[in-house]
């Protein structure tokens, strides 16, 4: 296929079943492989959106300024991006992200400030907000709050997934900003009544959840409980045994949280086994594992890889 | 009924420092106010004076948010593990 330019290659991306891991032909496993999109996660899609929506609204203009918090792929498709379309990026990312995200950041030209990494993406939001109120001329997308993330997968994601399996009878996707869940759980709500939406959450070390008070929790914006059927969370024991199955078995090379969405999945797959229906169950393959080869994630036992990510935002 | 229940570290001045605590009851409110009772103080971190789970805490039962099973109603059987974290960011 033929484009103009990289980003007119984002989204399309395929949904390829999983005919080892699927439990029976009756119960079926699919993945929508965003690791395929630009830069390799399924965050370009909301990066994208987002700009286009502050560029239609005419916040930005060549040389500008846009600020954004976030612990590694949003900021990468938004550095992309921008690089293409002349704004200057400044990434605030927490202190405990993989070295290969940031490596990619400052290759594609964005500029980072770190925050602490007890309170995790908590402390990431505390400090871009203290910035762009101390910079009033930038630009902050916020991509917690900004309909045009939730957009995109209503836009994109949804009608996508409807095409390629009319007879999705489930979506299990990530928790972060909860804009990917909401766009496309909304989309396929509308056109599936019936459907199952399950958000699977990283569960992550001790260190991240250190907030000082538990008024400093957050819950983003764009969050609507009512969207999804269900919510799970999921260790990262879980999350690396599901991330090397699915390469081991299906040749699927994901980074980590996929492996907990497939975690989420196989659960519901089960339940469906059980009970003796038929389903076909989409997941989302967020990103390839590239990225988080230095997390030790991929290497030595399982014991070893969950103790090597203890303290790391490894979603 | 003796019911595993995991303390985040901001909740932990309230166990003497435990990571886990036992409790018993047959609903999520009932092992609230059964924690309660041994680690006084916790139930007003965790459920609003509308009675109500505070909107930054989030509690899930074999690793499923109560808030999609029945909240405070969620009933408890023998062998559930109870986790209790506050909301972070992800993404």
């Amino acid at each position: 296929m033929r484009y103009d330019s990289l980003i007119e290659s984002l989204g399309r991306t395929p949904l390829v079943g999983l005919p080892r891991l699927s439990p029976s032909p009756d119960v079926r496993l699919w993945a929508k492989i965003e690791s395929n999109n630009p830069t390799g996660s399924v965050k370009d899609r909301a990066a994208l959106y987002m700009i286009t929506a502050a560029e239609k609204e005419g916040l930005l203009r060549p040389g500008v300024t846009i600020l954004e918090p976030t612990s590694g792929n949003t900021g990468i498709s938004l550095a992309m991006v921008c690089r293409q379309r002349g704004y200057r990026l400044i990434c605030v990312m927490p202190e405990n992200t993989s070295v290969e995200r940031r490596q990619l950041l400052t290759m594609y030209g964005a500029e980072i400030v770190t925050s602490p990494a007890a309170g995790g993406s908590n402390q990431a939001v505390a400090v871009a907000k203290q910035l762009a109120s101390e910079n009033p001329d930038w630009v902050m997308l916020y991509q917690y709050g900004n309909p045009a993330n939730a957009q995109a997968h209503y836009e994109t994601t949804g009608p996508e997934i409807i095409e390629d399996l009319p007879e999705i009878t489930h979506f299990v996707a990530g928790l972060g900003t909860t804009g990917t869940l909401m766009g496309t759980g909304r989309y396929l709500r509308e056109h599936r009544p019936g459907v199952r939406i399950i958000a699977a959450e990283p569960r992550y070390g001790e260190l991240v959840y250190g907030l000082r008070n538990i008024d400093e929790g957050f819950v983003p914006e764009l969050y609507d409980a009512s969207v999804l059927t269900s919510r799970f969370s999921v260790g990262p024991r879980e999350a690396l045994r599901r991330t090397r199955q699915l390469v081991e078995e299906e040749g699927i090379f994901a980074g980590i949280s996929t492996g907990a969405i497939l975690h989420a999945a196989l659960g519901e797959a089960m339940k469906c086994v059980q009970a003796g229906q038929t389903a076909d169950i989409a997941f989302v393959v967020c990103d390839g594992g590239w990225k988080y080869l230095s997390t030790g994630a991929y290497a030595g036992t399982l014991e070893e890889a969950e103790a090597a990510l203890e303290g790391q935002l490894w979603a | 009924m003796a019911i595993e229940v995991r303390i985040p570290t901001i909740l932990r001045t309230y166990t003497g420092g435990e990571k886990a605590v036992e409790a018993k009851g047959d609903t999520l409110e009932g092992l609230i106010d059964d924690l309660d009772s041994r680690h006084a103080g916790i139930k007003g971190r965790l459920i609003t004076e509308e009675g109500k789970l505070h909107r930054f805490v989030n509690v899930y039962v074999n690793d499923e948010d109560v808030r999609f099973l029945g909240s405070l109603e969620t009933p408890l059987k023998d062998g559930d593990s109870v986790t209790v974290l506050p909301a972070v960011a992800g993404g």
